[in-house]
This record gives C-alpha cells, structure tokens and sequence, in this order.
C-alpha cells in the first residue's frame, strides 16, 4: 500500500475536478453579484458549450476555433436567455426569478436532447502530450489545461474588475445598486453583459472537461449543482470563495469517492451544501473578510 | 347558486366513471387527484407562508416506498402501511424542517433541491432496502374491512375522496386564524413576526403538512402502480410539482387542481402531438413545453390561472423595495 501516493492522488483529482466547479461557481458568483439572481441554467451553458464545441469538431474546424465558436455561440445563448426571461421578469420576487431560471434550464436541457440526442461526445486532448508524473502521482495532461484556463480566467476576471470603466461599474453595483444607478450606471446593460459572460465561462468548462469526461445533453444538471455547492461553500458573494469552495469541493469528492465509495460521490457535494447552509450560509470565505465584497 | 354548481359538479364526478368508460382516460383523472394532493400541500407552502420546495418528489417518494417496503418485504396489513407512509414523511419533514426554514428563500430552494436528491440517491443506492434502480414489487391490493380495491375504478374514488377531505381542510384553514396569519408571514415576514405571529412554527406547520400529503399521495400511488422505482421521484418530479402549484395559482383552494389538471393533460397531448410533428422524438421531449411554460407563467401570471396573488404581492414587493432602500 503506498498511501501517500494515494493520497496525492486524490489531491490532484480533486484539484482538476475542483477548478471545473471553480469556473462554473465564478460564473454564478459573476451573474449573481450584478443581478441578485441565482442562475440555475448555468449547468446547461457547461453542456451546451461542450456539445457545441463537438459538432463543430467534427465538421472539420480545428481544435481551437471549435473552442471560440461554442464559447461564443453559448454567451449568445446567455445572452438571450437575459433578454428573453429574465429582462420582462426583472421586478419579480426572488422566487419567481429562481423558478424562471429553472423553467430555463429545463426548456434548454430539452433543446440539447433534440439536437444531439442521448449519445456521449467527444473531443481529443487538447496537446497529445504525455501525463505528468508528481512524487508517484499521475497528473493527466488535460488537467494542466483545466488549471490553465482557470487561471486565465480569474485574471481576466481580475482585470476587467480593477482596471476598465465596466468593472467599476460591476463593483459599484454590487455595493450598492441603487447608488449605482445614481451615478448613471444603467444596470440592465450590466445583467445582460452577466449573463453573457456567464455562457462563455460556462461553455469554456464545459469543453475543456471534454476530453476528460465526454459530454453529453444532461451534463449540465450534476456540474451546475456542483458549482451551486462551490459558490455557496466560499460564499455566494465572493470570487475567491467560488474558487477556493470549487477546488475544495473536488478534494472532498475525490477522497469521498475513493475512500467510500463511487456511488457516493455525488451525495459528498449534497451533504456538504446541507451542512454549509445550516452551519454558515454566509460561507467559509465571509469569515475572513466580513460582510464586504 | 353556489351550492347547485357544487353540488352539480359532485355529481358529476360522482358519475363520470360511469360516463366515460375509457381505462386511459380514468387512469389519468387518478393520476390527476394522486398530483392534486401533493400540489394541495405545496401550494399551501408556497401560496400562504411564501415558502418554496424544490424536494417535494422525495417526500411523495417516500410515501411510495414505504408503503412498498413495508408491504411487500415485511407483510404489514396495506392500511397501516398507508399510515406509516403519512406519518413517516411528515416526521422526516419534522426533522429536516425545524433547521432549514429557517433558510430564506433562495437558500431554502437550495437545501429542498439537496435534500430531494439525496433521497433519490438513496433509492438508487439502498439496495437491500429498496432493490436499487430496478425497484420494489409484489405490493399487495390495498384492502380494508374485506374490500379489495384492485380496479380503477376503487382507486378513482377513493383518490377524489381523499382530494374532497383536503379541499374542504385547505379552504377551512383558509378563512381561520392560520390562514391569515401565514399569508401575513408571505406579504412580509417582519410584519407577521411584529403582531405576534410564531412564524417559526407556522412554517414548519406548512412543511409538515405538505409532507403530510405528499407521503399520503406517494402511498396511494404505490398501491396503484403495484411497483415502485426511484425514477418518479427525482429532480423532474419536483419541478413538475412546482409548475402545477404555480400554473394553477398560488393561495387559492382550487389552484392546484386546475394546474396539474392542465400539466397533466398538456403532457399527454405533446405525447401525442409531438410523434406526428417530429418522428423521431421519444416522450422527453415534452420536458422543452414545459421549461417554456414555466418561464412565460412568471413573467406574464405569475400569480397562476386562478390567482388573486398579484396584486397583494406588488404591494409586497413595493413593502420590501422601500425597506431595501432604506437599509442600504
């Protein structure tokens, strides 16, 4: 028994898992510091990025312009989906807005049924390189490129937040909404402009997993859950808490999984998500830094 | 007026399986009063103390499955089966509700949502108990006082009877005390809580009751079906739950049955609409209608077909928009 090695090797399982949920949590975080809304479709923007980026694979265009095709037809789709649902229904109570996002999610996940059906998708590794091997741990390459994506994406994130007009406008609105719109920030703009960047981070998970995990209609339901989990275990307001609870998620999965059982994977992220809402709804991450954002 | 239309439409439910002689067609009005039930509950929750449950599937589930375990794997007489598959569900809603109603409401959506699938994963996992993904069999007919009820017929009766009970219950509850002080805690929590009201304690009552008739469902469908599976009783389920209970109209007594009669019917037209517009569709694709649905009934009635909502709950909103502007 080389336990130490196991060990390791659910740490770097549950870190490439982990950044996966990272990515959708910041995407949740993202929507709802603009919005308030808590999007349940963001599973399907994962799912539809993927299957996308698929069917242009296979009719022929190369690797990475599949990739920016599907990352951009997805922020379309988050695009319309602000427009189309969540815009007309803009005043009503939280309530309505989270069943709306459901009616969404569902009416999106059938759409994904009808185009692609049942059967798992594919893509190749994104380099044909070989897996990394760490103290006795096998790291598969495709993981090195989820880490990499994730980081690009929080630095983007970062950028946009710290040094262009619209971030500033991001993080006046999560201050204080209606002090915002004081100084002429027209927050309608900015929740579609969420909504749009959640379909592009989204999509983006959604197709560097691929050729981990293939892709298939319904993956969006267990990922967006999981990113649920993650944004609400780091706290629902806080970009490093999205992160932090994402790769924390994915350690805790994998040394559920492998320490219990497969089959109990799944309930590891359920039991977790109970467990934060009734212990610290606020999150692991407000302790550290209080009630600011 | 009022009374030769009810007593009317008695009759005629009294009368239509008599009427209509179809198997299909009688098949559905069950199904209709079994999803009457649980929706009654629901609506109650989400319609009068403003709380929302995405688990509900599980506590129907629970019902069925006890009735089916209980039954089938340790003989229990089907009646007292059929009580346990009420009481259980309600002490489970008991115990998991005391803690989390005290969630608001987008935190609450999520703890149902995490309760109802892990109740799910452990249909599918609790093999010795619940035989995994293939399921239970071998429920024996329900039977009382030497009447066996193993026709449709029995169970159509026996589902509106009960359907009757709860209608009659909800709308008592609705002019008393309780009534008012649940809508009061919907319109705004803090308002409910300053006149005395133990909201607390009104909510669980709510949840608990709304397992209450879940579980009661979830029982008679076991009986029905003579087979239980975790399939019905999954995330779908429960959003379909919620699509009934806000299609219908929230805060009203006949709300709920108007929106599964609707879901229900809507379901089985698209099974069968949707095969002549598209070949090669299977039967999920309906599940597409009814995200649709759902999406244009918040925005454009989100008070439901047969709501009275709308306008109490503008002033709510208007109540909470002040109160956010003052706080921050």
């Amino acid at each position: 028994m080389q336990t130490h090695e196991q060990l390791l090797q659910f740490i770097f399982s549950g870190l490439m898992l982990g950044s996966i949920y990272a990515l959708i949590a910041l995407a949740l975080v993202t929507t709802h510091n603009i919005t308030g809304i808590l999007n349940m479709a963001q599973g399907e923007f994962v799912a539809i990025g993927a299957l996308t980026a698929c069917s242009f694979y296979e009719a022929g265009f190369s690797l990475p312009a599949a990739f920016i095709l599907a990352v951009l037809i997805t922020a379309i789709v988050g695009g319309f989906m602000e427009r189309l649902a969540i815009n007309p229904a803009r005043n009503s109570s939280p309530l309505s807005l989270i069943i709306i996002t459901i009616g969404v999610s569902i009416a999106l996940r059938g759409t994904a049924l009808l185009i692609w059906g049942t059967d798992p998708y594919s893509l190749p590794s994104f380099s044909g390189g070989e897996s990394l091997h760490v103290l006795g741990a096998v790291i598969n390459e495709q993981g090195i490129w989820i880490l990499g994506l994730v980081i690009f994406a929080v630095s983007g994130l970062y950028i946009f937040m710290e040094k262009t007009y619209w971030g500033k406008a991001v993080r006046a609105c999560v201050i204080n909404r209606v002090g915002a719109r004081l100084v002429g920030i027209n927050p309608y703009i900015l929740s579609f402009m969420a909504f749009v960047a959640s379909g592009a981070l989204g999509a983006a998970a959604g197709i560097v997993i691929t050729p981990v995990t293939l892709a298939t209609y319904d993956m969006g339901f267990v990922l967006g859950l999981k990113g649920f989990v993650a944004a609400v275990l780091g706290g629902i307001n806080s970009v490093g808490g999205a992160i932090l609870g994402g790769l924390l998620l994915g350690v805790l999965e994998m040394f559920g999984a492998g320490l219990v059982s497969s089959g109990f994977k799944d309930a590891v992220a359920l039991i977790v998500l109970i467990i934060v809402l009734l212990v610290r709804p606020e999150g692991i991450i407000s302790a550290v830094t209080g009630r600011r954002v | 007026m009022r009374v030769i239309i009810t007593s009317v439409l008695g009759l005629l439910f009294l009368a239509l399986p008599f009427i209509i002689k179809s198997n299909y067609l009688l098949s559905i009005l069950i199904v209709i009063g079994i999803y009457t039930l649980v929706v009654e509950g629901l609506g109650l929750l989400m319609g009068y103390a403003g709380q929302v449950s995405f688990g509900q599937a599980a506590f129907f589930g629970i019902g069925s499955y006890t009735v089916a375990i209980l039954t089938a794997r340790y003989h229990w007489d089907t009646v007292a089966a059929l009580l346990a598959a009420v009481v259980i569900p309600s002490a489970v809603a008991f115990i998991i509700g005391r803690p989390t109603l005290k969630l608001r409401e987008l935190y609450l959506a999520l703890a149902t949502l995490a309760f109802g699938l892990l109740v799910h994963i452990a249909f599918n996992e609790g093999r010795e108990l619940t035989g995994g993904p293939s399921g239970l069999t071998g429920i024996p007919y329900l039977s009382f006082a030497g009447l066996i009820l193993n026709r449709d017929i029995h169970f159509y009766y026996l589902v509106w009877a009960f359907v009757l009970l709860v209608f009659l219950a909800v709308r008592n509850l609705d002019r008393s005390r309780i009534g008012r002080a649940m809508r009061a805690i919907r319109d705004s929590e803090l308002a409910a809580e300053a006149n005395g009201i133990n909201t607390a304690l009104l909510k669980l009552q709510a949840f608990v009751f709304s397992a209450f008739l879940a579980g009661l469902a979830g029982g008679i469908y076991a009986y029905y079906i003579t087979f239980v599976s975790p399939s019905p009783f999954g995330f779908n389920m429960s959003v379909q739950f919620v699509l009934m209970a806000v299609v219908g109209g929230l805060g009203t007594v006949w709300g709920p049955v108007l929106g599964v009669g609707l879901v229900v019917a809507l379901g089985e037209v698209l099974r069968w609409f949707i095969p002549l517009v598209m070949p090669r569709a299977g039967g999920e694709y309906q599940i597409v209608f009814f995200g649709i649905i759902l999406v244009l009934v918040m925005i454009f009635r989100p008070e439901g077909l047969s709501g009275r909502w709308r306008k109490k709950q503008a002033a709510a909103e208007e109540g909470k928009g002040a109160l956010e502007t003052t706080t921050t």
